[in-house]
């Protein structure tokens, strides 16, 4: 069985920009890419509700027809060239990082349950800071979306939570979520 | 549809969220436990970034400016496996440190202590199809910072991986062996006791070169896959 102990995880610290960060990549879709283009900000706040300046979001995604740039992706459904999905950017002073990217296709929901099979559009989303010793995952889904209402992962989460996970247009157009590390409005993060 | 799922980390192999000794954690550490999510193709993929070209430099962190950094030169090499010790090949992986005396080449980074004009800190290294990568790099310094009174990190260099999955992430630090500091470090005492040794590098004689720099094997395990595939 298992033969090797996991690395344990330890925190990004407040001095990655300059190195890591260097690779910053804010814009995943160059011109071509099939698909909806879409502005994501997202916002980090602490358990008090102040930004976090120092933070680095890390974004995942599956293309315009749902299909993720992965060899573990075997499903034949058209990669886009150009697009990886993958995007990571730290946070400004206000909190934010912002990404220019295309809104993803619907990905399989593998468990059964009833559900059509397929899941919500959604964006992968990992955080890093200093303060957290372990990288943090959510979800990023959008408002309005038709498909929000049978997601199967957001039926693992109590019904008063689940706004956490839906970003919302702003009045730039942007899709807009706020990332609360604690406090009333703390965000569902999920155990992957 | 036949997918494999990722193992999950069992307790002890992390540190928890909230470990009040490290002060900022209590400001940023979620209070509600993270909701399990079954494995679906969001989690068992993730960014390979097989096509960002590393430059020839990027793993000899003293050969990137002008002239060589001051401090002691070091080797700091290992594999990237996973818990069953199969290699993960082709892997990014990442790191950044400070300088000999202890200071980044960050503005964030105020310590009392020289910058070197030819030392940046950072460097890049893809794994190998047996998952070996190597390093070439300076020792890095102590530094001090203000979580309580007299705090100084232990010497430590940044990783960062990504692995095969967005499940198999992971952001790390490695420490030096027998480093007095650590026993201090509530960083690396957020580890839980039977695992922060994972986190010290081993000098090696035989990785270590004549007339030239010291060796240390830093191996980092990522997650593995489930034995049995699900349907
Ligand atoms: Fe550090």
């Amino acid at each position: 069985m298992t033969s090797h102990a996991l690395t344990p995880s330890q925190t990004i610290g407040p001095f990655y920009w300059g190195t890591i960060v260097n690779a910053c990549r804010a814009d995943l879709a160059p011109a071509g890419v099939a698909g909806e283009r879409i502005e994501v900000v997202l916002q980090l706040h602490d358990v008090q509700g102040a930004v976090v300046p120092d933070g680095l979001f890390e974004i995942w995604q599956a293309n315009s027809h749902g299909r993720y740039n992965h060899p573990d992706d075997r499903r034949n459904l058209a990669l886009d060239a150009g697009f990886e999905g993958y995007g990571r950017a730290s946070t400004f002073t206000d909190g934010t990082s912002h990404f220019t990217t295309i809104k993803p296709g619907r990905v399989p929901w593998p468990h059964g349950g009833g559900v059509g099979g397929l899941q919500a559009p959604h964006i992968n989303v990992s955080i890093f800071a200093r303060g957290l010793l372990n990288r943090l995952a959510t979800r990023l889904y959008f408002d309005g979306d038709p498909a929000l209402s049978d997601d199967p992962v957001l039926k693992l989460v109590e019904p008063a939570r689940r706004d956490t996970l839906i970003a919302r247009r702003d009045p730039t157009g942007a899709w807009r979520l706020p990332i609360h590390l604690g406090g009333p409005n703390e965000t569902v993060f999920f155990d992957i | 549809m036949k997918e494999e799922t990722y193992r999950r980390p069992v307790a002890g192999d992390h540190p928890p969220n909230l470990s009040p000794d490290y002060k900022s954690t209590t400001g940023r550490a979620p209070a509600k436990p993270a909701i399990a999510l079954p494995h679906t193709l969001s989690e068992i993929t993730g960014p390979l970034l097989a096509n960002e070209r590393l430059d020839a430099h990027e793993n000899d962190l003293t050969k990137q400016r002008m002239a060589e950094p001051l401090g002691e030169r070091i080797i700091v090499q290992g594999r990237v496996l996973d818990q069953d010790g199969k290699p993960v090949p082709n892997t990014l992986v990442e790191i950044w440190q400070c300088n000999a005396a202890g200071r980044y080449h960050h503005p964030g980074d105020q310590h009392d202590a020289p910058l070197d004009p030819n030392f940046y800190g950072g460097g890049r290294a893809r794994a190998d199809a047996e998952g070996r990568y190597r390093f070439i790099t300076i020792k890095p310094g102590a530094y001090p910072w203000k979580n309580h009174h007299n705090a100084w990190r232990p010497a430590h260099i940044h990783f960062s991986l990504f692995g095969p999955a967005f499940a198999t992430r992971l952001i790390t630090q490695m420490y030096f062996p027998n480093d007095p500091l650590l026993a201090y470090d509530p960083i690396y005492d957020s580890v839980p006791a039977g695992a922060r040794q994972r986190l010290q590098a081993s000098f090696e004689m035989n990785l270590t070169e004549p007339e030239w720099a010291l060796g240390y094997r830093f191996d980092i395990v990522l997650r593995g896959r489930n034995a049995t595939p699900m349907e």
